[in-house]
């Protein structure tokens, strides 16, 4: 079985953000990145089919050479290869197009991403994909059984759950508890150096969204704190100046 | 210019979000055509009109009463065609945002998502779109003839404009092909109002000791008419179900009024409730980094101070 991986390098949750160049880029300075928080659930979830059942996993990331040490890591956590297509992830339509065009060629049993991007939050690689390739898409999917050519699977709706059987190949939009969390082990680091790394050139698109500038929300003001034996006044507060109850 | 509207159906009502949906559309100064897919109630298709549609579409085919993505967008699609509708707009969920994925490849269009404001067109077509989990914001400019736009919930108002008015009959055709993903079952709370739609938002941390103590929290939750939520360690020890847990690896919020007790505020936490309008922090340290996040706090004991409010709060009701 063949399973491809989407990964996103984005900064690491808890980092604040900031723009430069009139607002129109994103300052990494002191920035730390991660794999995408949900995608490291899919890969997680990869890796262990990998251990369960035998697979391939390759993962593929749309980025910059700044983004390798991010792939290095899916590797060292299981990955057997990756793809970087060499551009710049600027929407999620362009992200969705370049792995589409990818997975064409790979003949993937199935494709597992994270439901959504912490930076863009699209939360609809998956479903572009899937129509490009003519393959179903699920997402936010929270479990993920194969049993032969058949998946069952949980996917998250408001307020519940919802069951699901789907036959490979598909594309999965992943979020937990479909997996843990796996943290590479020294000898996965060591592996992982030498791993395949396939430097693509992106396809020409067309995504037709162009950013045009970004903002940061106006500061917060002071946070008002009530004593602890005035609830009353809280209450009233809430009533007749935020006009909330 | 033609705009459509894709009401998602609730247990067999339309979802709030829909008519902010139906709503925004109506503001971007378009013709608004609804299409609602699966058995919904009648009254409330004709009543959406009142909020702004000129026309309604109903498929009403029991075939569609589960929110099959695939089939959803094909349908969508081809409702898009036939209406000569350039524009869909539909409320972001989890069906919605698939959906509407998968309709912006079918048509070749711009697709935007966690869209927060209405389009300036001044020049070009450019929307205004939550990014880095509520931390910060883009504008972007849809360069493409169709475009699709997913609205982030609560970011559109809902007005009457108009009055109820009648509902066409849809036929959709579909293919065998389009039902690949088979729904086997479903769970779903009832009654209890849905945490991602929530007016108001009761939520509980680590700080309320364990789940015996939520009955707390539920009680004031049932007095506000507000859903109650929860960090992700109380989801991920059992305490509370999966669906509840708010935040950055959770349910993203964006309430009139978010009420935490006995969380941290840690900044995967408020990723989630960023967009509300009102935070009210309870936390028994004063130091809580929450409370740099709120608009009124109480450096207090949550299990002295959520009975009192839960009583002061009965008074006013
Ligand atoms: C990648 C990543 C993603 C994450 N995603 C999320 C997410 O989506 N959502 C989320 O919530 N967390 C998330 N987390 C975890 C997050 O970092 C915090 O660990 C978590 O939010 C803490 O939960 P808490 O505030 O309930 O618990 P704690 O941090 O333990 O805080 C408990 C609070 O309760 C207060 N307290 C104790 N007793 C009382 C009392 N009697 N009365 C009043 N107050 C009391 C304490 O003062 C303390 O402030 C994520 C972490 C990572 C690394
Ligand atoms: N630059 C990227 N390279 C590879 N995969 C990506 C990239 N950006 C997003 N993805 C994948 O697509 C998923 C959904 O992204 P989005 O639709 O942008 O929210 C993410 O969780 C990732 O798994």
């Amino acid at each position: 079985m063949k399973i491809l991986v989407c990964i996103s390098h984005v900064p690491d949750t808890t980092s604040k953000i900031n723009f430069t160049d009139n607002n129109t880029r994103f300052d990494s300075t002191g920035v730390q990145f991660i794999i995408g928080p949900y995608d490291d659930y899919a890969l997680a979830r990869a890796v262990e089919l990998k251990e369960s059942m035998g697979a391939s996993v390759t993962v593929i990331n749309v980025g910059l050479a700044d983004t390798e040490p991010t792939i290095r890591k899916a590797l060292a956590i299981g990955a057997d290869d990756a793809i970087r297509v060499n551009a710049e992830p600027t929407d999620s339509w362009f992200v969705a197009a370049q792995i589409a065009a990818q997975a064409k060629e790979g003949g993937y049993d199935l494709i597992l991403m994270g439901r959504e991007s912490i930076d863009y939050n699209g939360g609809v690689v998956h479903g572009i994909v899937g129509e490009m390739l003519g393959m179903p898409s699920v997402s936010p999917v929270m479990k993920l059984d194969l049993v032969g050519n058949t998946a069952k699977l949980a996917r998250e709706i408001e307020g519940g759950k919802e069951y699901l059987e789907v036959n490979l190949p598909f594309v999965a939009g992943c979020q937990e508890p479909i997996a843990e969390w796996k943290i590479p082990n020294m000898r996965g680091i060591m592996s992982a150096r030498t791993k395949p790394l396939k430097v693509v050139e992106p396809a020409s698109v067309d995504s037709g969204v162009k950013l045009q500038q970004f903002e940061l929300p106006p500061p917060k003001g002071a946070v008002k704190m009530i004593p602890a034996d005035q609830v009353q006044e809280l209450v009233n507060l809430l009533k007749n100046e935020a006009k909330v109850l | 210019m033609n705009i459509l509207v894709f009401i998602e159906r609730a247990e067999g009502t339309v979802k709030k979000n829909s008519l902010e949906a139906v709503a925004y559309a109506h503001a971007m100064g378009g013709n608004v055509i609804a299409l609602a897919l699966g058995e919904m109630d009648e009254q409330e298709l004709k009543a959406l009109g009142t909020y702004g549609a000129s026309k309604v579409l109903h498929g009403a085919d029991p075939k569609f009463n589960a929110g099959v993505i695939q089939a959803y967008a094909t349908i969508i699609t081809s409702a898009m065609t036939q209406e000569n509708a350039d524009i869909l707009v539909l409320s972001d969920s989890s069906l919605g945002t698939p959906v509407a994925a998968r309709v912006a490849a079918k048509l070749d269009a711009s697709l935007v998502t966690n869209v927060i404001a209405l389009p300036e067109t001044a020049s070009g077509f450019v929307v205004k779109r939550s990014i880095y989990t509520g931390k910060a914001f883009a504008k972007v400019s849809l360069t493409k003839v169709k475009k699709v736009i997913g609205l982030k919930k609560n970011a559109a108002e809902v007005k009457e404009v108009g009055s109820p008015i009648e509902v066409t009959p849809f036929s959709a055709t579909v293919s065998d092909s389009d039902f690949a993903t088979r729904i086997t079952s479903s769970e779903k709370a009832t009654g209890d109002v849905l945490l991602p739609e929530a007016n108001i938002v009761v939520s509980g941390g680590r700080g309320m000791k364990g789940p015996e103590h939520w009955g707390l929290i539920e009680s004031l939750a049932k007095t506000l008419g507000a859903a109650t939520g929860c960090s992700k360690p109380v989801s991920d020890m059992g305490w509370r179900p999966h669906h509840e847990h708010v935040g950055q690896t959770g349910v993203k919020v964006a309430p009139q009024l978010y009420i935490a007790v006995g969380i941290s505020g840690a900044i995967q936490h408020l990723a989630g409730v960023n967009s509300s309008k009102c935070i009210v922090v309870i936390n028994k340290d004063a130091d809580a980094p929450f409370f740099k996040a709120a608009d009124y706090g109480i450096a207090g004991d949550a299990f002295d101070v959520l009975p009192k409010l839960h009583e002061a709060i009965k008074a006013l009701k």
